[in-house]
């Protein structure tokens, strides 16, 4: 019985292989978004923690000149013979590989995780004759060298001794960092008596570079997730659909006898069997998807964060697995209305043709009251969210409850429009469209998701380089930036600078905590750049002003956070009492930082000496001026920094990142057309029976095809006028409330009406297109079909 | 295995090489050491580059002021990648320092490890110093300082000299294998030893007696020789035992020892003249309680260790502890057993 039921079952699949179509390529395409996006984290997740073994990546604490020079050979011998276990590190870049100069002897845990390779010679490693391990494509970049290939090296980067490095990167015994080991003797001398110039950053304080990623990586998860929403709504769709047009099949057979729990479960078997199948391939698009993503993904995270993320795929089972049962899963959400409004279903009711459109219409006002509480919820959690979960339940709530909202709304919308019509053939128009709305309504809500999330996504990845270049600019305001070696050629420095320039920024800061908060105290110079370039999230009147008398602090928006402060609040620094006079935004920054004037900071840490100048100057001199210095003073040209360089490499890091959000909305856009082509094909049938009146009452079948492709637009349009607003509101809450829970800074939402306007012509397009074929059907169906409704009609 | 490991390994140890810790590998280059070739003092208290390995050796045994027993062990090895002394980082010499200090409770171990030619670990001939880290031994032989430490131990102590060096085997000139596999060898077993250990439960007041060796080669070990038993005991009559029993493939022994009269007269023993039997063995398998024998001194004593988990968990890991003696002759001593991993 259970063979004889199934086959009968599925043929109504051999007879609808359109029907088939939609579903598996609905559940494919939403799967391939999501496991490619979770592909192109989990690539770059695990390029983080490769990296985090080389050592230099904030794993252990590390030692480091206070100045940001390199330590010489004779500070690490004489830490290491004063029982500080520490080994030196140095970092640089070769024919764009980092290369990572480590000590195997003293550092502590093992050595990068390197898996050694048959051939690995450890007397070549150790005895300075040039030995490397790294992934194979990086030893296709390092011809000249012997590469052991290593499974786990960390991307882009070649391990090797510290002798060998320092010799390849031209810079002979120098040291960037000095690994503190986790197990220290019980006897050590202070770090202060041995080596005064060094300090020591706490392995969390350090860059840590997941840390900052986090942030990007959360923009594409939210990009994957809204995706696979609209895949789901296209599945939901096609289940829902097929479930109605099989409705006298299931008559039929629970009338021949077939039990119901077992017609359940083999309609629940056939569709885990096709989502298994969709999810397959799926996965398979999503590794296509990531493949083509991953080199751009990589870029923009070596440009923004420093981190290194392989370029090339590996395929890793967390996510095709997770990629599987996202897919499986949203099948099972999809089909678990449908699979228990049958189980419910009386024997012999709901071999009725227009179920679909009649429950819907009953449905409707259920819907637009479920979408009413989900909006409400949604009101509520905007005042009072906090903290992650309550950040992504919010999202949750707003698209959710948009989209069933979206039947009922464009419902009245049309209704309204349908009053202001006067000819026969505008009222039939409005009333055929309204009459449409329900089955196209899926195909609808997953294009308002996918436009909401294009408008959500684009506006928080253009609101984050907006904000971004605007906190470089403010940060980098100085148009060169010099690092001396010492206090006599800082001197010598300022002595020679001052005539020259329009003005010398001492830049000096010591490490201090604030309210238990770690804190970098930056001591500065009054002058126009502050005041005119930092701009403050919140701030005093005056604070400047107080700040450089040394009577106010002004700290960043991190450390406002964690340690529950704002404007007004005293602080204590050195033991002085200051109260808070303004707080600015830091972005990516993970630890506190506060600033307060420079003579204070004098006062309080007599110590430091400022060793990093900014310096204001006309750019068009900044070059002569450069040349003069390096000649004439023992400054050299490695020493300084020019802002435009660093600008112009960040601006370009801006842009890989947009061409990643913009292959990511075409896609979606794509799906979402997919989704308004599927329905459009599957109305298309049974609505014959509607459109051979108007046929027969003197309308040409090229007049209906154009009217049908109108009505797709306008839908679509419609669509678009609702999904700004939400996409909006979604923004806001990626910025406001999902960032803030999620790394502690709020991003300032800009607005981009060019951007939109542009999505919403791709809307439109992609409406149209799905329209096209669907109208040009329609145009050319054989008016003995048409006929055929008046012949056949009961 | 990664590669510190590996590494690690190689110091002195290669997973496929021949013998215990790899000492019983031929490599070519190196210089090996030769019968009647006389001592040059204070030169060949320094470090020989061109030889392969080389230690200096330290053991003692301590009491506290409440009689307990404690042991000490403070080493330096000396391993060379190949025969030259190079400069800066790309020097083959490299360091292995092991310290420990055993109670009849506790064994704790610390292990560094570093490079020669940029400072972090060496040995001076003249004036005296051998380092590793903040590790050291220096002195001018006859009073010393020896300094170590560990993630939960540290130690300071000052050494007098009692006595002369004492040579092994033929002048300094040791053999160790029926293929004639040899090393120099020279100790000073008179040392006098006092100062304090700072272990996890407060700092201890001790003073003993110590033993150093200082023992250096290319090949020490014959390819069929798998590691050894050795024993430094000293009698509470004056009189001093050092032997060894080298374990060998196919379960026979090659022995080796020296008499040292408490004048400090010295007497070589051929192979088998010492015997060393097992009598009881630890958790680890390893033995840790002896039958030793040196008929023709009429010594037939009963060697058992202070405590049977002595276990140095280094990155070559053996057994190293001080041992009570009782029997023909009443003493303590040190025990060292390799190749039991």
């Amino acid at each position: 019985m259970t063979r004889t039921t199934l086959h009968a079952l599925l043929s109504h699949w051999w007879r609808s292989p359109l029907q088939l179509f939609t579903l598996l390529a609905g559940l494919a395409l939403a799967t391939a978004l999501w496991s490619g996006v979770q592909a192109v984290n989990a690539e770059a997740r695990a390029s983080y923690s490769a990296a985090a073994t080389t050592l230099d990546e904030g794993r252990y604490d590390r030692l480091l000149r206070r100045d940001g020079q390199p330590i010489d050979l004779e500070a690490y011998v004489a830490l290491r013979r004063a029982g500080w276990l520490v080994s030196p590190v140095i970092t640089g870049r070769l024919n764009n590989v980092r290369i990572v100069g480590v000590e195997p002897l003293t550092a502590p845990g093992s050595m990068g995780a390197l898996e050694m390779a048959d051939g690995a010679d450890v007397e070549r490693f150790l005895a300075g004759q040039g030995q490397m391990f790294a992934s194979a494509d990086v030893a296709d970049r390092l011809p000249e060298f012997e590469v052991i290939i290593s499974q786990n090296a960390a991307p882009n980067t070649a391990v090797t001794d510290i002798g060998i490095a320092q010799q390849i990167l031209g810079r002979p015994g120098e040291i960037d960092s000095l690994v503190i080991a986790p197990n220290q003797p019980a006897s050590q001398v202070d770090l202060q008596q041995i080596a005064p110039d060094l300090i020591r950053q706490q392995a969390q304080a350090s860059t840590d570079v997941a840390q900052l990623t986090d942030s990007f990586h959360l923009n594409l998860t939210a990009f994957g997730l809204l995706s696979f929403a609209v895949g789901i709504f296209i599945v939901n769709g096609a289940i829902g659909l097929a479930f109605e047009q099989r409705r006298p099949v299931v008559r039929t057979l629970r009338a021949l006898g077939v039990p119901l729990r077992r017609l359940v479960l083999l309609m629940a078997a056939e569709l885990m069997f096709f989502a298994f199948i969709a999810g397959a391939v799926g996965v398979v698009l999503g590794y296509a998807i990531a493949a083509l993503l991953l080199p751009d993904v990589a870029a923009t995270l070596r440009g923004l964060y420093g981190a290194d993320v392989s370029g090339t795929l590996q395929l890793r089972p967390s996510w095709w697995l997770s990629g599987l049962a996202i897919a499986l899963g949203g099948t099972a959400v999809a089909a678990a209305g449908a699979l228990w409004k049958l189980s419910r279903m009386p024997l012999l009711a709901g071999a009725q043709q227009r179920a679909l459109a009649m429950a819907a219409g009953r449905r409707a006002w259920a819907q637009a009251l479920g979408a009413g509480v989900l909006l409400a919820i949604y009101a509520i959690l905007s005042v009072t969210a906090e903290g992650l979960i309550a950040g992504f339940t919010l999202l949750a709530c707003l698209l959710v409850g948009a989209a069933l909202a979206l039947p009922f709304v464009l419902d009245r919308v049309l209704a309204l429009a349908s009053r202001g019509a006067k000819s026969v053939t505008s009222q039939w128009f409005w009333a055929d469209t309204r009459q449409q709305l329900p089955g196209l309504s899926l195909a609808l809500m997953a294009l308002l998701l996918a436009m909401a999330a294009n408008v959500g996504v684009s506006t928080m990845v253009s609101s984050f380089r907006t904000t971004f270049t605007g906190f470089l600019e403010q940060r980098l305001t100085s148009e060169l930036y010099i690092n001396t070696a010492d206090p006599a050629q800082a001197a010598a420095f300022v002595a020679y600078a001052t005539p020259r320039v329009d003005a010398v920024l001492p830049i000096m800061f010591t490490q201090i905590t604030i309210a238990d908060q770690p804190t970098e105290i930056y001591g500065t110079r009054d002058h126009a750049t502050y005041r005119e370039n930092w701009k403050m999230l919140e701030g005093a009147a005056g604070h400047w002003d107080t700040t450089f008398a040394g009577d106010t602090i002004i700290i960043n928006e991190q450390l406002a956070r964690r340690a529950g402060l704002s404007i007004g609040d005293p602080v204590s620094v050195q033991g002085r009492q200051m109260p808070i006079a303004g707080i600015y935004g830091d972005y990516g920054n993970p630890i506190g930082q506060a600033i307060i004037g420079e003579h204070l900071f004098e006062t309080l840490y007599p110590s430091i000496t400022p060793d990093r100048f900014g310096l204001r100057i006309d750019p068009a001199k900044a070059p002569d001026f450069v040349a003069e210095l390096t000649r004439d003073t023992d400054v050299s040209a490695a020493q300084v920094i020019n802002q435009a360089g660093i600008k112009a490499l960040s601006l370009e890091v801006f842009e890989r990142t947009f061409t990643v959000t913009t292959a990511l909305n075409i896609l979606t856009l794509a799906v979402a057309g997919f989704a308004i082509l599927m329905s459009l094909l599957t109305l298309a049938a049974m609505r014959v029976p509607q459109l051979a009146p108007a046929w027969a009452m003197g309308m040409t079948r090229a007049q209906l095809g154009r009217l049908e492709l109108l009505r797709a637009v306008l839908l679509a349009m419609l669509t678009a006028v609702f999904a700004l607003p939400l996409g909006l509101a979604l923004a806001w809450a990626l910025l406001s409330v999902v960032n803030v829970a999620a790394f502690g800074w709020k991003l300032p939402m800009y607005l981009f009406p060019l951007d939109y306007a542009r999505l919403g012509v791709f809307a439109l397009l992609a409406a149209a297109l799905a329209a096209l074929w669907p109208a040009r059907r329609l145009a050319r169906t054989p008016p003995a079909d048409l006929l055929k409704v008046f012949s056949n009609e009961r | 295995m990664n590669v510190k490991a590996l590494l690690l390994c190689l110091l002195p140890v290669a997973g496929h090489s021949q013998g215990f810790a790899g000492l019983g590998t031929v490599v070519d280059g190196f210089a090996v050491p030769q019968r009647d070739k006389p001592f040059d003092f204070p030169a060949d208290h320094g470090a020989h580059d061109d030889y392969r390995i080389e230690w200096w050796y330290l053991t003692a045994n301590l009491k506290s002021d409440d009689g307990t027993d404690y042991g000490l062990q403070w080493t330096l090895f000396r391993s060379a990648l190949s025969p030259d002394s190079g400069s800066g980082w790309t020097t083959p010499q490299l360091w292995m320092g092991h310290a420990a200090v055993t109670t009849p409770t506790a064994h704790y171990v610390s292990e560094r490890l570093g490079r020669g030619g940029i400072g972090q670990a060496g040995v001076n001939a003249d004036p005296f110093t051998a380092w590793i880290d903040d590790w050291e031994l220096s002195g001018n032989w006859n009073t010393m300082q020896m300094s170590a430490s560990g993630a939960d131990f540290s130690y300071d102590m000052g050494l007098i000299a009692q006595g002369p060096f004492v040579f092994h085997g033929d002048n300094g000139f040791s053999v160790k294998s029926a293929e004639g596999q040899a090393s120099y060898y020279y100790s000073q077993p008179y040392f006098d030893i006092v100062g304090a250990l700072n272990l996890p439960d407060g700092k201890v007041p001790v003073e003993g007696i110590a033993w150093l060796d200082r023992e250096w080669s290319s090949q020490p070990l014959g390819a069929n020789q798998t590691g050894w038993d050795w024993f430094s005991l000293s009698f509470d009559d004056g009189a001093k035992l050092m032997g060894f029993r080298l374990n060998q493939t196919d379960g026979t022994h090659f022995t080796s020892a020296t008499w040292i009269e408490p004048d400090g007269t010295s007497t070589p023993m051929p192979d088998g003249a010492f015997n060393a039997v097992p009598l009881a063995q630890n958790g680890q398998g390893v033995p840790v309680d002896w039958q030793v024998t040196l008929p023709e001194h009429g010594v037939d004593v009963t060697v058992e260790a202070i405590n049977d988990n002595a276990w140095m968990t280094t990155s070559v890991p053996y057994w190293e502890g001080p041992v009570t003696v009782t029997g023909s002759h009443e003493g303590r001593g040190y025990l060292e057993m390799t190749g039991y991993e």
